[in-house]
């Protein structure tokens, strides 16, 4: 669905992406995972159009996403921090997304706008909102017009567990659709249900690229936490072993 | 360009708390000046300091920062099935109208009403491509800098240069070179700066006496013209297009 | 016939008395050769009469003969008149000199043309020919003529006591070689040039050595050169004409003794271009005149002793440009509004007074109410000393650089005239004169 050949990118001298290659298949629900500034969010942002690469190319379904737009019409994608036009009202920013994405209403997929109770709010306007209400406006829109690839990111930063557990439901519901999803998130635990496969990144590499079984069965424990720890320090571990070489 | 963004920004402009209390302001100095002033003509020399003053500080401060409170907004509607260089001139298109709008809601109608003469008209038509020039400054201001207070700090540096330190370097040129005829030189050099193309304007028309003389003369026989108004007309179409096309190139290839 | 008086003081009188008597006079002599003489005839000419040429009724005619003219066209070579006869013209009669001669030449006293449209005089660059041409004439009058596309319009030589009045002059010619001035006197003493009006000639009217004069309610637009144009012309008065538009103006140079009120000097546009030039001009009075619109209201070049008061100012580029050259004149109770400069001048030393004028762009307060402001009024500002020395800089005006530049010298004066001040600037303008002024400039 999505692939990647010998991705990189520069912002200046640091090299965010390092010669990253990567398939995506529908009906995966990955997690990007890695430490601060390790290129998680420069590769979403890539595959999104946001990032122009250095070098290499993405694949949306086959095609070259270099210059093309349209593509993004597939892509629900829920940034980290939701800034919205602050004197705009709920309501307009929905009424203006539904405009720009040209979805008929009957194929709308209103089911967060509903679950989270955004119609009470509809006339608020976004300035006076909390970091939490702007999540579920930006969780709302990257389902409702129901595409084939969810590109979360921190999805549950700032949601309150009522709101993160009914966000989990729907990922749950629509990785069930066969549709991609890609997660970046720090609170591991969160995502332990969800995830069927990981991708570890670090320094702008891509370190691994498993499934959920592999990984366990490689780190021999059987939560994703953990597992994601003893990563870490079989690689401090590594460092270790190299550096005595 | 889409229809959709151009409206959603006009829209939340206009309830923008700076461009109500801008308009109120406009407004409010308008009203005053052509109450106290009963001539029409030096109610418009006062006008002038508002209009080549106010606006472009005013429209390129604003603009800026707005841009810089929309980044995250701007990086959404990347994130959608949406070409940039529409998303970027749709924006524009945006400000520009909000900005223009607000012109000639504090400005043009008073002036309209107190002052419809042609110095009174030339006045509004050269605030109103004031205020599009300076929108387009900040584009290219808010585009080409990362960072916030840096991109403000421009913007105003950038003001700064149109509206005094230009005009200081044109004297400083004048005096150095007097003995020479610089007139033309004079007109040619003035091109580079649209606060100065649309000072001389006015100034042919509430200084007409004044500019008949010989080398007032000089530069009527350039601005009074159709040439010359075509040529004028042209830059000043220019400084719109040229910073927003930078711009515009600049945000196309831009990491948000 | 109406004369008005418009002076207040002696002289002027004294001149409307004599102009007065004149006017008696000459009347009385018509009446003398019409009534108290048998001998005075009136000849017809014209298609339905038996003499149907002027120049054949002339022949005929004695002393004090009055020569109807009926309406038709008179072809006709040189007119011209040695006797004392009234020429009345009826029903429009046109005198075509077809550009080859002279249309009407006046060697004789008592001579009166009326009623005529004389055109095409003949150019020549030898002899001023003119429509109306008097030679050492006394006690001529011209009047309700239409003078069109003719060389010289009304031509005065060594002329006395003569009147012209109501008479519409207009010519086309490109340049000021092509065209003459309009009413054109020299050496002439005791003329009245009233109510005419000249288009498109080289000066409007002109006056060379001629003295006792009265210009009065005349329209000058659109000549080639000046409006009104005197020389060594002492002892005139010009009152409530109109000259608008002109090449350059109004000159007045090397006079004596000159009253000029109620003046309109309108729209007078360009570089060389005054409302007014004063050159050379002693003991004279300019009051209650109106410029407006002006490249430069008045331009004064070694010229003293003249009050310039009651005068309004408006719109002009520059109102007043005072040479140092100029001493001892008084400019007070003047309005000025809306001129680019009010006053400018080429040095620091000034004995000229200013006191009790209206500048609308002075900055002061009147805190005991007497209607003048509390501190003093520098009109000349920095910029204005600035675009003297540097015309270009007039590019400048109205930024922010000149602004600051005239704020700070206003208040630390350091190039300025320092006594070039106002000490007793009105907060109010006298009266507005321009209301009923420009009335009579529209026309």
């Amino acid at each position: 669905m999505i692939k990647i050949e010998k991705l990189s990118k520069h912002f200046g001298k640091l090299q965010a992406l390092k010669n990253i290659d990567l398939s995506l298949m529908p009906g995966q629900c990955i997690s990007l995972i890695g430490p601060n500034g390790s290129g998680k969010t420069t590769l979403i942002k890539s595959i999104l159009g946001m990032v122009v690469p250095s070098s290499g190319s993405i694949y949306f379904e086959d095609k070259n996403i270099n210059r093309e737009w349209a593509y993004r019409s597939d892509i629900g994608y829920m940034p980290q921090k939701g800034e919205y036009p602050e004197n705009m009202s709920i309501g307009q920013v929905l009424d203006m997304m539904i405009d720009i994405r040209k979805t008929p209403s009957h194929l709308l997929d209103n089911e967060l706008y509903e679950k989270f109770e955004l119609e009470s709010m509809l006339d608020k306007r976004m300035r006076t909102l909390s970091g939490g209400t702007r999540q579920k406006v930006s969780a709302c829109l990257a389902f409702m017009f129901n595409p084939k690839v969810l590109i979360l990111d921190e999805p549950t930063a700032g949601l309150d567990p009522v709101a993160t557990e009914i966000l989990k439901e729907k990922i749950i519901q629509e990785k069930e659709k066969n549709k991609l999803i890609l997660i970046t998130s720090h609170v591991l635990s969160d995502l332990d249900d969800l995830v069927s496969q990981i991708i570890y990144m670090q320094d702008g590499q891509l370190r691994f690229h498993k499934s959920l079984a592999e990984l366990k069965a490689d780190t021999g424990t059987d939560k994703l936490s953990r597992a994601i720890a003893h990563v870490m320090g079989y690689k401090n571990l590594t460092k270790e072993v190299i550096h005595e070489q | 360009m889409n229809n959709k963004i151009i409206k959603y920004v006009i829209s939340d402009l206009l309830r923008n708390r700076t461009i109500l209390f801008y308009t109120l302001v406009l407004l409010a100095l308008s009203l005053s000046i052509f109450f106290m002033e009963d001539n029409t003509d030096k109610g418009i020399a006062s006008m002038l300091n508002l209009v080549l003053f106010v606006v472009p500080l005013v429209c390129i401060v604003f603009s800026t920062i707005y841009l810089y409170n929309s980044t995250e907004f701007i990086a959404l509607l990347v994130s959608q099935p949406l070409k940039r260089q529409s998303i970027w001139l749709s924006i524009f298109i945006g400000l520009a109208s909000a900005m223009t709008l607000t012109f000639l809601v504090g400005v043009g109608i008073p002036t309209f009403i107190f002052a419809y003469s042609s110095s009174g008209i030339t006045l509004v038509i050269g605030g109103l491509l004031l205020s599009l020039i300076f929108v387009s400054i900040a584009m290219w201001t808010a585009v080409r800098i990362r960072d916030k207070s840096k991109g403000i700090g421009l913007a105003i540096i950038l003001w700064l240069y149109f509206a005094v330190i230009f005009d200081a370097m044109l004297l400083f040129l004048l005096f150095q070179f007097a003995d020479y005829p610089i007139e033309k030189m004079m007109i040619a050099v003035s091109m580079l700066n649209p606060i100065d193309i649309s000072r001389i304007l006015i100034l042919l028309e509430i200084d007409l006496s004044a500019m008949m003389g010989y080398t007032g003369a000089i530069f009527r026989n350039f601005f009074g013209t159709h040439t010359g108004m075509l040529i004028t007309g042209f830059v000043m179409l220019l400084w719109t297009a040229l910073p927003l096309w930078f711009a515009t190139r600049y945000f196309k290839k831009k990491d948000l | 016939m109406v004369h008005r008086s418009h002076g207040k003081t002696f002289g002027s009188k004294d001149m409307a008395m004599k102009n007065f008597l004149f006017h008696i006079l000459i009347t009385g002599v018509y009446l003398c050769m019409v009534v108290g003489t048998t001998r005075a005839t009136t000849i017809h000419v014209g298609k339905q009469h038996v003499i149907q040429s002027i120049t054949q009724a002339i022949a005929k005619a004695e002393n004090g003969d009055t020569i109807i003219v009926h309406g038709g066209l008179y072809q006709e070579e040189n007119i011209l008149i040695t006797k004392s006869l009234s020429l009345i013209g009826i029903d429009n009669p046109v005198i075509d000199a077809q550009k080859k001669h002279e249309p009407v030449s006046i060697e004789a006293n008592h001579v009166t043309i009326k009623g005529f449209t004389i055109k095409n005089s003949a150019h020549s660059s030898i002899k001023d020919v003119a429509a109306i041409k008097i030679y050492n004439g006394r006690y001529v009058s011209i009047q309700n003529n239409i003078l069109d596309n003719n060389f010289f319009g009304i031509y005065l030589q060594n002329a006395k006591n003569c009147h012209i009045e109501n008479n519409r002059l207009q010519t086309y010619g490109e340049t000021e070689r092509l065209v003459g001035n309009g009413i054109h006197a020299w050496k002439s003493d005791s003329i009245t040039i009233l109510n005419n009006e000249i288009f498109g000639h080289r000066d409007g009217i002109y006056l060379e050595f001629v003295t006792h004069t009265q210009v009065d309610r005349n329209v000058a637009q659109h000549n080639l050169r000046y409006g009104l144009h005197f020389m060594f012309s002492h002892d005139n008065q010009y009152h409530y004409n109109t000259f608008k538009a002109n090449g350059a103006g109004v000159a007045v140079m090397y006079t004596q003794r000159v009253r000029m009120e109620h003046n309109i000097f309108e729209e007078n546009w360009g570089d060389a271009t005054y409302g007014l030039l004063l050159k050379d001009i002693t003991d004279s009075h300019i009051q209650h005149n109106t410029f407006v619109k002006n490249t430069t209201g008045i331009f004064m070049e070694g010229s003293n002793r003249i009050q310039i008061e009651q005068n309004s100012f408006e719109n002009n580029g520059w109102a007043i440009k005072i040479f140092t050259s100029c001493m001892h004149n008084t400019l007070s109770r003047n309005t000025f509004i809306q001129n680019t400069f009010d006053v400018a001048t080429n040095g620091g030393k000034m004995t000229n007074t200013f006191q009790g004028n209206y500048w609308d762009n002075y900055e002061g307060y009147d805190l005991n109410k007497d209607g003048i402001g509390d501190v003093p009024h520098h009109p000349v500002s920095l910029f204005s000393m600035l675009v003297e020395r540097y015309p270009a800089a007039m590019l400048l005006f109205r930024s922010f650089m000149v602004t600051l530049f005239d704020r700070s010298e206003k208040m630390i004066p350091s190039l300025t005239p320092e006594n070039l001040k106002d000490e007793e600037p009105l907060m109010k303008p006298i009266r507005q004169l321009t209301e009923s002024s420009t009335k009579h400039a529209i026309r």
